[in-house]
């Protein structure tokens, strides 16, 4: 399989191009499984025209409705005749490596359109909140010709937002009674998102969350002001409105010019990813050669401290 | 970790609503490293377009209800991926085993041992 990687995925490439779902999906899988195909892929795609899908990045806490809330926003993505791709991470095991990856349970009844293409993948010891080829992936499925891509992250924690950095419109998934106005300052999701949903908004505590999460958005300075919308995903309220003001942001980022200014920050973030995932093979390099395992037994028998033995390690790097 | 994870597809057939079988096994199979892509209680069009946009190197139906449903996803998936390896578990009477098993799937019944179905994951997505 591994041999003349480079011809294997031209090919798919073209056929990918034309629309053939197998060998998008053969493509995203070899991103994951081959370590030199990134590479391969991104040189190829670089002479296309450049990404022009949108991305519409799904975040928030695990439970609050992110699959629910796309499983009901796809039709309405649709409608238009867009060409609508999912994309959902779940965690992988520490422990084993394995996953279980249930987004798409909450994703049925759409394989009659073959308007919609719907990718699990797992975050493989990522800690961003997406898999460590994301970013490549998106642009497999806008080359593949999906216009619309709804990316959903792992459940956010406080760190979980590299979504930001790939996606044109952040939706932030909150549930009522979810902390006080302290926390939503606190999390920093507050900065990231450009449009908060209140799922669940049937349950007790909406107007609580409202007011709180009015109260820390107040204080943004933000060019465009974010929208909060309250959404019951399973009964579909509020489910069209969401998708208008999804598409009121994305037009006003776009006139704004601010679309063209994410996907360059885009590229620097994605540069800097790229430099410290080298520096981190060579750190693991140097620790596992005979000077780090020298200095770390040293360490262990209290011969040299850590700030000598710091020094002692960076100085190899 | 392992850079060649394996894929496997776990859909249920027909409207029998019984989960805890086919989330042990999943378990299981996550336990052993394998990405497991659940999709829940399916009709044959969901299998198979999961079959295909998540590329899995073999699918586990979990079988409730009329066999003639899962004998439907079967030869969908056959006609649409033929090379994609399918196992069954499930409440599947001896006579239906047989007819799967003239298929060219592999059936585990209850009573099955994990560790069977998990050796079994191995050997038909080529992990082992």
């Amino acid at each position: 399989m591994t041999e003349d990687l480079p011809a294997q995925i031209s090919a798919l490439l073209a056929r990918c191009g034309e629309g053939d779902r197998l060998a998008l999906a053969r493509l995203l899988s070899l991103l994951e499984r081959e370590p030199a195909a990134e590479g391969f892929i991104r040189t190829q795609l670089d002479s296309t025209p450049a990404n022009s899908a949108f991305v519409i990045g799904f975040t928030g806490a695990p439970g609050a409705g992110k699959s629910s809330l796309i499983n009901a926003l796809l039709p309405e993505a649709c409608q238009s005749g867009a060409k609508v791709a999912v994309l959902a991470v779940d965690p992988s095991s520490p422990v084993s490596g394995g996953a279980l990856l249930g987004d798409r349970v909450r994703m049925q009844g759409h394989s009659q359109g073959a308007n919609v293409f719907i990718r699990s993948m797992a975050s493989r010891g990522e800690n961003g909140g997406l898999t460590r080829t994301t970013e490549t992936a998106l642009r497999l499925l806008a080359h593949g010709g999906w216009d619309q891509i709804l990316v959903e992250t792992l459940g956010i924690g406080q760190v979980e937002l590299d979504i930001v950095n790939l996606a044109t419109t952040v939706v932030v998934v909150l549930t009522p009674g979810w902390g006080d106005s302290f926390q939503a300052n606190k999390a920093g999701l507050t900065e990231v998102g450009d449009v908060f949903v209140i799922n669940k908004a049937d349950k007790e505590g909406l107007n609580q969350t409202r007011v709180d999460l009015q109260d820390s958005l107040s204080l943004l300075t933000s060019t465009i002001a974010p929208v909060i919308a309250e959404t019951v995903a399973t009964t579909g309220q509020g489910i069209a409105e969401l998708w208008q003001t999804i598409c009121s942001h994305t037009s006003a980022m776009t006139d704004a010019g601010l679309i063209g200014q994410r996907r360059s920050l885009r590229q620097s973030k994605l540069m800097e990813k790229s430099l410290l995932r080298h520096l981190e093979s060579q750190l693991k390099e140097l620790l596992a050669s005979e000077t780090g395992k020298s200095v770390l037994s040293d360490i262990a028998r209290g011969k040299i401290s850590l700030e000598e033995a710091y020094r002692k390690l960076v100085a190899k790097l | 970790m392992s850079q060649a994870q394996k894929r496997i597809l776990m859909a249920k057939t027909g409207l029998d609503g019984h989960w805890r079988g086919p989330t042990i096994v999943a378990r299981a199979l996550r336990d052993a490293g394998f990405e497991v892509i659940m999709i829940g209680m399916a009709n044959t069009d969901d299998i198979v377009s999961a079959a295909v946009d998540e590329d899995v190197d073999l699918v586990g139906l979990n079988i409730g209800g009329h066999i003639d449903v899962a004998k439907r996803a079967i030869a969908l998936v056959q006609a649409t991926r033929p090379e994609l390896p399918i196992f069954a578990g499930g409440t599947i009477p001896p006579h239906a085993a047989k007819d799967l098993e003239a298929l060219g799937v592999e059936v585990y019944p209850p009573g099955s041992q994990l560790s069977d179905i998990v050796d079994a994951a191995e050997r038909l997505t080529g992990r082992k």
